[in-house]
């Protein structure tokens, strides 16, 4: 194997890890914003306990998309230029939902009188994303249709496709139960019993779904569904499914909390070990996929790139953790 | 409407939105550092206090600046896909670093700014405010490093129509990033520090939190004075750069169509690009060949040098470039009369001079956003100097109707974002330092 290809797969690993950390960690803020409705309903304090859970950690969270973005950007810029501006629209929806749900909290703290519409925009602006992004992944798996220069050459509507769909609701339902369980970890009283209710069928509709993506998998992508890793990954989540299980009945919430997160991580997993070396599939023909070879950035920056991943990452996770650890413990309702 | 020019307006739209924030927060940073390190070394509950105070307003600026900031790193793929194509090797690397070296640090510390005061101890906070204010700054370095390299781009080459990097170094620390960044960062200070001067000067007038009020100018005052002069040289050595590295865009800078020996420096005036011609036309004489070369008979190239399909709009970066220029010299004659008024410490007492104050907050804001446009529009019709036209830098699937319909959606969304920042920052201002601190974290 030369530099360049040894170079090009660890960036294919490297920018499925910003994305599975980005999807584990922003995903328990986006999960909890999403079932905003539900846990808080329109009372103004439980909001504010909930917005307490995540309020010093979820911007730190919102940057591993910033990161991944701009790691996507920088190592394949071919499938970040097609992505980006193929799934215009949808990317724009997203935006909007970003923007929303970043300056919700705030605004929430500091409204006087009508502070439950801040509530509101934070579950539009958490939903959107959690759907949106899942749909995305699904095109990109399933294929969509492209030119020989690389540029996508479908609809807006050639997006919502019945399997990117449901690939956007195991998306959303991973978020969800990254949201609930963060919840039940954070919160005690009120809010942590809801969560706990809740809990069961976010679980139940999380496991059907993953069975309906595999079912559709055979279908639409038959030709994926001998790779091996893919199906250790599938191994690895469903044994953190039935750790998931035990955990939320012995109510051992945080050890509940890492299993979910363990599952979101093997659904990156699998999505890697099918996608490999193929960053985005062409829906035609497979010599039009957009690959890991032939969407690259060249030898030196992959490898500056890396230098800076390497020194950088490790040191942004010992810092995450240490302030994870500042702030660790539940949020009580008082006053 | 074509797409190419939608997405320039939506471009120059959304990122002229954003810069006003990220500005905001390198000089109230800045302040908030300087109190943290002088509570820390004298103890006195009254720094702490201001630096509370100002970390609310920090948060709520710097809320703006995340939620406005992530539209520009997808716009690169979004609207601009083709430059994303042709220089991605090269110009997606400094987002990816500021991502992994700056964002982090700043947005997980400011976390523990906000809400970790009474959970660590006092030095670990002051770590704290230290990473956030270096993290926005080396955020900032790494922003001015990928728009240096459109401006004078160097440490590469072109390979089948893309660029490939081949000497990083050179194309990070390339002719002007060490200018535009110490220069971009001086203009920040100002218009953080003026920001809280105006702010404090508006609770001494109303005869309020005085306790509060007069040490907060001071500091901001102080920092404004010392950056407003500083500017001066941090400007100069840009514009030399500038007259090196982008000789046309100089020339449009000061509407200067004929190459001249012992060109004059332009105060005011109207370029006209269909008459090749600047009326009211005025000009120091001599001075500017005096700036750039340090000689009064230096050449300096005009714009008839250059093909006029290589001309910049040269009517907007003359002006814009002006107005920065002239609100440098207001801002010098401001900090001359707050030094005098310091100095004979009158400064409290003076109240016309508190009202000016109080109505520039605005003014360095518009500055920095003129010297941006200045800078960006004089580089046009390239979107990378010399390199690549804006013209062929944009996406070539998404249709006009689509960026028209985001440019609706970014509107609306940013008219109501501003109004609300508007209301909550007046509120916040209203309520004053004695209540904000009372009321902690969420």
């Amino acid at each position: 194997m030369d530099t360049l290809t040894f170079l090009q797969i660890i960036w294919f690993v490297l920018i499925g890890i910003l994305f599975a950390g980005y999807a584990v960690l922003d995903g328990f803020d986006l999960g909890i914003g999403s079932l905003l409705p539900y846990l808080a309903g329109s009372d103004e304090k439980k909001t504010a306990v909930i917005f307490k859970t995540i309020g010093p950690v979820w911007d730190g969270n919102e940057v591993w998309l910033i990161t991944a973005g701009g790691a996507l950007f920088a190592a394949f810029p071919h499938a970040y230029a097609t992505v980006f501006s193929g799934f215009y629209l949808a990317l724009m929806i997203v935006l909007f939902g970003l923007i929303l749900r970043a300056v919700s909290i705030e605004f929430f703290t500091l409204e006087e009188k009508n502070k439950q519409r801040w509530a509101k925009t934070f579950f539009l602006g958490s939903i959107l994303p959690s759907i949106l992004f899942g749909v995305a992944l699904g095109n990109v798996i399933i294929g969509v249709p492209l030119d020989s220069g690389m540029e996508f050459r479908g609809s807006f509507f050639t997006l919502l496709r019945p399997y990117p769909l449901v690939i956007g609701l195991l998306g959303l339902s991973a978020i969800l139960m990254q949201g609930i369980t963060y919840a039940m970890l954070k919160t005690d009283g009120e809010i942590n019993e809801s969560a706990a209710g809740l809990s069961g069928k976010i679980y139940y509709g999380y496991a059907a779904l993953f069975v309906i993506s595999l079912i559709l998998s055979y279908v639409f992508i038959p030709e994926r569904m001998s790779i091996i890793p893919a199906w250790i990954a599938t191994i690895v989540f469903a044994l953190s499914m039935a750790a998931l299980k035990y955990f939320l009945a012995a109510k051992s919430e945080l050890k509940a909390f890492f299993s979910s997160s363990l599952a979101f991580i093997s659904l990156w997993g699998i999505a890697g070990a099918i996608q490999f070396p193929v960053l985005v599939k062409s829906i035609e023909s497979s010599s039009l996929d957009i690959t890991i070879y032939n969407a690259s950035s060249g030898k030196l920056t992959l490898s500056v790139m890396l230098g800076i991943a390497l020194a950088g990452m490790p040191v942004v996770i010992a810092y995450s953790i240490y302030v994870y650890r500042v702030f660790r413990g539940k949020i009580k309702m008082h006053n | 409407m074509d797409a190419v020019f939608l997405s320039r307006i939506q471009f120059a739209f959304t990122a002229a939105f954003h810069f006003i924030f990220p500005t905001l927060t390198l000089g109230m940073g800045l302040l908030i550092l300087i109190n943290e390190t002088i509570y820390l070394k004298t103890d006195k509950e009254l720094y702490k206090n201001i630096s509370k105070f100002m970390i609310k307003i920090f948060a709520l600026i710097f809320t703006l600046g995340v939620s406005t900031g992530i539209v520009l790193e997808f716009s690169f793929g979004t609207n601009w896909s083709s430059f994303s194509r042709i220089v991605g090797d090269i110009f997606g690397a400094p987002l990816a670093a500021e991502g992994v070296l700056a964002f982090f640090l700043e947005s997980v510390f400011l976390g523990v700014l906000l809400f970790g005061r009474d959970k660590i101890s006092k030095k670990a906070y002051w770590v704290s405010a230290f990473l956030v204010f270096f993290g926005s700054h080396l955020s900032g370095l790494w922003i001015i490093i990928a728009n240096s390299w459109m401006q004078t781009p160097a440490g590469f080459v072109m390979e089948g129509g893309r660029a490939v990097l081949t000497d990083f170094f050179a194309a990070a620390v390339n002719h002007s990033t060490a200018q535009r960044f110490i220069h971009t960062v001086v203009g920040g200070w100002m218009s953080g520090s003026l920001f809280m001067a105006g702010i404090s000067a508006w609770y001494i007038l109303k005869k309020r939190d005085l306790n509060y009020a007069k040490p907060i100018l001071k500091l901001s005052l102080i920092v404004f004075i010392t950056c407003s002069f500083l500017q001066f040289g941090a400007g100069h050595y840009h514009a030399v750069q500038v007259a090196k590295t982008q000789p046309v865009k100089m020339a449009a800078f000061e509407g200067l169509w004929d190459t001249e020996k012992g060109a004059g420096l332009s105060v005011f005036g109207f370029p006209v690009e269909s008459e090749k011609k600047t009326y009211l036309d005025i000009r120091i004489p001599r001075l500017l060949s005096l700036m750039i070369h340090g000689n009064l008979d230096g050449e300096v190239q005009g714009l008839n040098d250059f093909p006029t399909d290589l001309h910049p709009p040269v009517f907007l970066t003359f002006q814009s470039y002006h107005v920065m220029i002239g609100l440098g010299g207001l801002f010098a004659l401001i900090s001359s009369i707050g030094l005098l008024l310091m100095i004979r410490k009158k400064l409290y007492e003076t109240d016309w001079f508190l009202k000016v104050l109080l109505f520039s907050i605005p003014l360095p804001v518009i500055s920095n956003e003129m010297g941006w446009m200045a800078a960006e529009i004089g580089r046009q019709p390239w979107i990378i100097q010399g390199v690549l036209k804006t013209a062929d830098a944009a996406s070539v699937v998404v249709p006009a109707w689509q960026v028209l319909a985001t440019i609706i959606m970014f509107t609306i969304l940013y008219a109501l974002l501003f109004l609300f920042f508007i209301k909550f920052l007046v509120a916040l201002i209203k309520k004053g330092p004695e209540k904000v601190i009372a009321t902690d974290g969420y």
